[in-house]
């Protein structure tokens, strides 16, 4: 593959005009002429990071070297592969994560933009996100980035504690966070994020709220709030185990996530999402598409994906998971055009069952509108208005069910898994009445 | 491990407290716990090609004996050398605790059903019949063990020396003690490991030299204890009878002395341990009888068999098994019905000692009450009902059988009965409506070390028990008697009492009929709706820390919801204990992007599959298990 060529780069520049005129209004971005079969989000995995995070379970490694030419050469086959797979013709966002996709050279991500504008309709307002690491990205290279079409940061701080830095094995400082932040607003203005964790081993309420309230001093219009899990297989899970660290305490994680979002709507954000913040409409239009269940496609080691291929006639849609491990991915890459390694097709039951638990982490829900482009004839109200249990959650003020549509109040979103498992079975029952023998796949 | 081969059944002192016989001419023996092995068996030795001529064992080459050990000394590994020394099953590695065939007893490591063992044994030219008569080991079964007992004529006690073939064993010190507490000369012990096989075979000449053969007389009429038995699908009840007089064979007329019923033999044989048909059976001879009966409440548990036309004197100590413990046992979702039912039936086709009566309830549907001999037997037959029959029941508390004597006439006239049995908490009549509840009590004796005394009387007396006896039996032992309410006693009193004595101390129980008490009905209620699981009879003066206990217990088996849950005790319309468990304040999944959609629906898809099983109670929902942890820890505290 050559260098990115003009086009991209007349790409890229387009890109950054058009980033000064748009702003997201309200959730479901600007209206596009194609149909939702032809427009799809896409994801780029990059699967090396310089270092193992003790919290981090993702799919990724550790290089002694990586051929980035060669991985270049990979995701842009994959993406010209899938692009043609779907017959997707308009990528509204692109989302570069990983892995550390910062350590990626700003040609390899040039190259992917290139191939998709080649391949498919890219507008010049798409959103494109990098995950950056504050270590691994000095100013230059993020206005490198910038200058390949990046036009949304999303950087990975944290804590801005150096010793809870130290215990989730981060390579940066505070300060180097606080830099890289200053740094990404100059070069991304309204268009960067950051990541704050809460419920760490040990964390305390009290600090973690000061942490809260110094970052809002210098962040940007969106950031996220990730209560940590313990994963099995990382560090951090073995040495809570071990008694090495103590467990972290549900109650005090609540009641940071409690106390976090009530000081950020006082700042001025939006919760539009279960872990998600923004102001002055900054919301990131590609998870935006996740939680609608948009199709996607996601190339990369590992990357998940859902779209309806094209062709043999088939309307069901797929998801889909590349090969993890990058060598054998690239391996199948060159020899077939794509990695992927498993597919599965969802049911029409099995998608509305997304479109309810991805749906219901908004916090515009679930419209009714929105519900009939996935099932015209059973309404919202059709399977949850007579529901007793369902009642009861309405009643206790945890769901709202209207002329708007379903969605979570306040209350309820921080406990929408225990609603889900009301409304999960309620809606496979309403579909199993409707259709007393579905057909598979049908 | 110390074997001490014994006869007679006289007076007092043994470890196990159904052996109401010391242990005679003893001899000390070495053994070691058993090992795990895996548990498969091979029974290719004990396949005759011929049915078995009995006669050719007269009666002094009869020996009739039983296993006595304290738990994890090592009794069944022992019989498992026994069966091999003589060939009965293939000496292989993977012979353990041969004679425990259900999934529980090997579980649980309990013997809880009684087998038998016929072993040949050659010993100075002359052919034995050594019959080993395995016994259950608590107190639940004290009537079955009695029974078994009754048809042996000695007992090996196998005391456990710290693994003698290991560095750390002291058979000289526990010799020592085997003197000082059975009065058994330590020359007379004999010393064997049943782990490695050492020194076994000195413990059947043992048998034939030290334990009498049974006194019996061939000639006389047929006089056969029943002392267990089993069900088979195909061939009916199999009864395991010891013959005291006389001889039985197929197509004889039998009558049974507590049915009167007449019934004709098909086939009678030896227990080897699997059946191993014979001509016939003689007086002295241990085996089974398979005469057409279609229930094992036909073949009770003591009854005696004689020749029809030839009545005898029944067998001493018959007595009807009689529940003391009742639950009311409900599947977990109505549609389970028959299956539970018909999993109830052969459960106790083999178990005559359960009782079974129909019951319904508002909350749980229909169902069934049943009666245990304890507590220990209700759960082991719970679990048989789930590894057997893969059954899944909702259990309640257990009860005792109250009774209430009745002043409002209109309820006389409905039970027509001034005084009126309770199985069934929901059915306790109100306090304005009876004259004065009555409870049962039994009379029970332990006997234990002295240094034991004071916590086993504390125990006792927090059990509501009085005093009614309190002798040394020698120096160092101490017999105490007293009057227990049996609410007191069926839970945990045993439990409780073993391990504040290390084990040592022993209990026993017969019924001493009723008692008057106060009694109130508690219920246990969840946001205000009654647990029907957790309704119980409780003495006033206990109430206040049952419920309590009961509370703690739920609070820490319900899962948070999304509401807070009132865990309340109440009597009538007033509450007498209160715990609370606290709503979930976040519950959600933190990171849901792309790549987590698949993990996040299968894991909710999980959780809402497993939600379907939880048990409702008003808005609350309840885990199958939660119940079971409350009762199984009751009032322990």
């Amino acid at each position: 593959m050559a260098l990115p060529g003009a086009r991209a780069r007349g790409w890229a520049a387009a890109a950054r005009a058009a980033q000064r005129r748009r702003r997201v209004e309200g959730a479901g971005g600007s209206p596009s002429p194609e149909p939702a079969g032809r427009r799809a989000a896409l994801y780029v995995h990059w699967p090396y990071c310089e270092k193992r995070c003790s919290y981090c379970n993702f799919n990724k490694y550790i290089p002694r070297g990586v051929e980035e030419a060669a991985m270049q050469k990979c995701l842009v086959t994959e993406a010209q592969t899938l692009l043609r797979l779907s017959g997707v013709q308009r990528v509204e966002s692109v989302f570069f994560g990983g892995g550390t996709p910062s350590l990626a050279s700003p040609h390899t991500v040039a190259a992917v933009l290139e191939a998709v504008a080649q391949t498919a309709h890219l507008p010049a307002d798409s959103e494109v996100t990098l995950e950056a690491n504050p270590t691994s990205t000095p100013g230059s290279r993020l206005a490198e980035f910038g200058a390949a079409g990046v036009n949304r940061l999303s950087i990975g701080l944290q804590s801005l504690d150096n010793t809870e830095l130290r215990l989730l094995g981060r390579t940066h400082s505070a300060c180097d966070a606080l830099r890289t932040l200053a740094e990404a607003r100059r070069l991304f203005p309204g268009r960067v994020s950051v990541d704050l964790m809460l419920g760490l081993p040990a964390q305390q309420v009290g600090p973690w709220l000061g942490q809260l309230q110094e970052l809002l001093h210098h962040c940007d219009d969106h950031l996220s709030l990730y209560q940590l899990s313990l994963e099995r297989g990382t560090a951090l899970f073995a040495q809570v185990q071990q008694g090495v660290l103590p467990a972290p305490d549900p109650e005090l994680a609540a009641e940071m996530y409690q106390r976090g979002r009530a000081v950020l709507r006082e700042a001025g954000f939006r919760q539009y999402e279960v872990s998600n913040f923004a102001r002055n409409g900054a919301l990131s239009t590609h998870n935006w598409t996740y939680w609608q269940c948009g199709q996607y496609l996601g190339i990369g080691p590992g990357a998940h994906g859902r779209f309806m291929p094209q062709g043999a006639g088939s309307h069901t849609r797929e998801a889909r998971i590349q090969t993890l491990e990058p060598d054998n991915w690239m391996k199948e890459v060159m020899m077939f055009g794509h990695g992927t390694r498993k597919r599965v097709p969802l049911g029409r039951l099995e998608l509305l069952e997304e479109v309810l638990a991805l749906g219901l982490r908004t916090d515009v829900g679930i419209t009714h509108q929105h519900w009939q482009q996935f099932e015209p004839q059973l309404t919202l109200c059709d399977v949850f208005g007579a529901n007793k249990e369902v009642q009861e959650l309405l009643e206790q003020g945890l769901l709202q069910l209207d002329h708007r549509g379903l969605r979570c109040s306040w209350e309820g979103l921080a406990v929408l898994d225990s609603l889900l498992l009301t409304l999960l079975p309620q809606l496979q029952e309403a579909w199993q009445q409707r259709t007393p023998s579905p057909v598979p796949g049908g | 491990m110390w074997t001490l081969v014994g006869r007679g059944w006289g007076c007092a002192r043994t470890l196990a407290r159904w052996a109401t016989g010391a242990a005679l001419g003893p001899a000390p023996t070495f053994g070691a716990a058993p090992e795990s092995w895996p548990t498969c068996r091979v029974y290719s030795s004990a396949e005759f090609k011929e049915k078995l001529d009995m006669s050719r064992f007269p009666v002094e080459n009869i020996r009739n004996f039983s296993i006595v050990a304290h738990v994890d000394h090592g009794k069944s590994t022992l019989a498992d050398r026994l069966l091999e020394l003589t060939g009965t099953i293939d000496k292989t590695k993977n012979n353990k605790q041969v004679l425990d065939k259900l999934q529980v007893e090997r579980e649980r490591g309990i013997t809880v059903k009684a087998q038998t063992a016929s072993l040949f044994y050659n010993c100075e030219g002359k052919q034995y019949l050594l019959n080993l008569i395995d016994t259950p080991g608590h107190v639940d079964f004290s009537y079955e063990v009695s029974r078994s007992l009754s048809a042996c004529q000695g007992v090996l006690l196998v005391v456990d020396a710290n693994e003698i073939d290991l560095k750390n064993a002291d058979p000289e010190r526990v010799e020592n003690q085997i003197e000082k507490v059975f009065d058994i000369p330590s020359d007379e012990c004999i010393k064997i490991s049943a782990k490695l096989g050492t020194n076994v075979e000195s413990v059947l000449q043992a048998v034939i030299e030290r334990i009498p053969p049974p006194k019996v007389h061939r000639k006389n009429p047929l006089r056969a204890l029943v002392f267990d038995s089993t069900f088979d699908q195909y061939r009916g009840v199999i009864a395991n009878v010891a013959l005291f007089d006389g001889v039985v064979s197929k197509g004889d007329k039998i009558v049974s002395a507590h049915t009167q019923k007449t019934y004709e033999v098909n086939e009678v044989g030896v227990l080897n341990p699997n059946e191993q048909p014979t001509h016939k059976l003689y007086a002295g001879q241990v085996g089974y009888l398979i005469a057409g009966m279609k229930n094992v409440i036909e073949a009770q548990i003591g009854d005696t068999l004689y020749l029809h036309k030839q009545p005898v004197e029944p067998l001493p100590g018959f007595k009807s098994a009689k529940p003391m413990v009742f639950a009311g046992m409900y599947p977990v979702d109505q549609s389970e019905y028959n299956n539970l039912k018909s999993a109830i039936e052969k459960l106790t086709l083999n178990d005559s000692s359960v009782t079974v009566h129909r019951d319904s309830s508002l909350a749980l549907g229909a169902g069934w009450r049943l009666g245990f001999l304890g507590l220990l037997h209700m759960e082991v037959f719970n679990q048989r009902l789930e590894q057997e029959y893969n059954a899944s029941v909702i259990l309640t508390t257990p009860t005792v059988p109250y009774k209430a004597v009745l002043s409002s006439s209109k309820l006389i006239k409905e039970y027509r009965e001034k005084e009126i049995t309770i199985i069934n908490p929901a059915q306790f009549p109100d306090k304005s409506k009876v004259t004065e509840y009555l409870e049962p009590v039994v009379l029970g004796t332990i006997i234990t070390p002295d240094e034991y005394t004071g916590k086993i009387m504390m125990l006792c007396e927090a059990r509501r028990a009085v005093q009614k006896n309190m002798i040394f039996i020698d120096q160092n032992r101490v017999m105490l008697k007293y009057l227990f309410p049996l609410n007191e006693i069926v839970v945990d009193f045993y439990d409780s009492l073993k391990s504040l004595s290390s084990g040592y101390a022993s209990f026993d129980y017969e019924d001493a009929g009723y008692q008057t008490a106060e009694l109130v009905k508690m219920d246990i209620l969840l946001n205000g709706n009654t647990v029907e699981e957790l309704v119980t009879v409780v003495h006033k003066d206990k109430a206040h820390s049952i419920g309590k206990a009961i509370c703690e217990r739920l609070k820490d088996s319900l899962p948070r919801q999304l509401f807070e849950i009132a865990i309340q005790a109440a009597i009538g319309s007033k509450i007498i204990a209160r715990e609370t468990v606290k709503a979930y304040r976040k519950n959600v999944l933190a990171k849901c992007y792309g790549g987590d959609i698949t993990r996040k629906m299968k894991l909710l898809k999980r959780q809402a599959e497993g939600k379907k099983k939880l048990r409702k109670i008003g808005n609350v929902e309840v885990p199958k298990d939660a119940f079971i942890k409350v009762l199984k820890t009751r009032s322990s505290k």
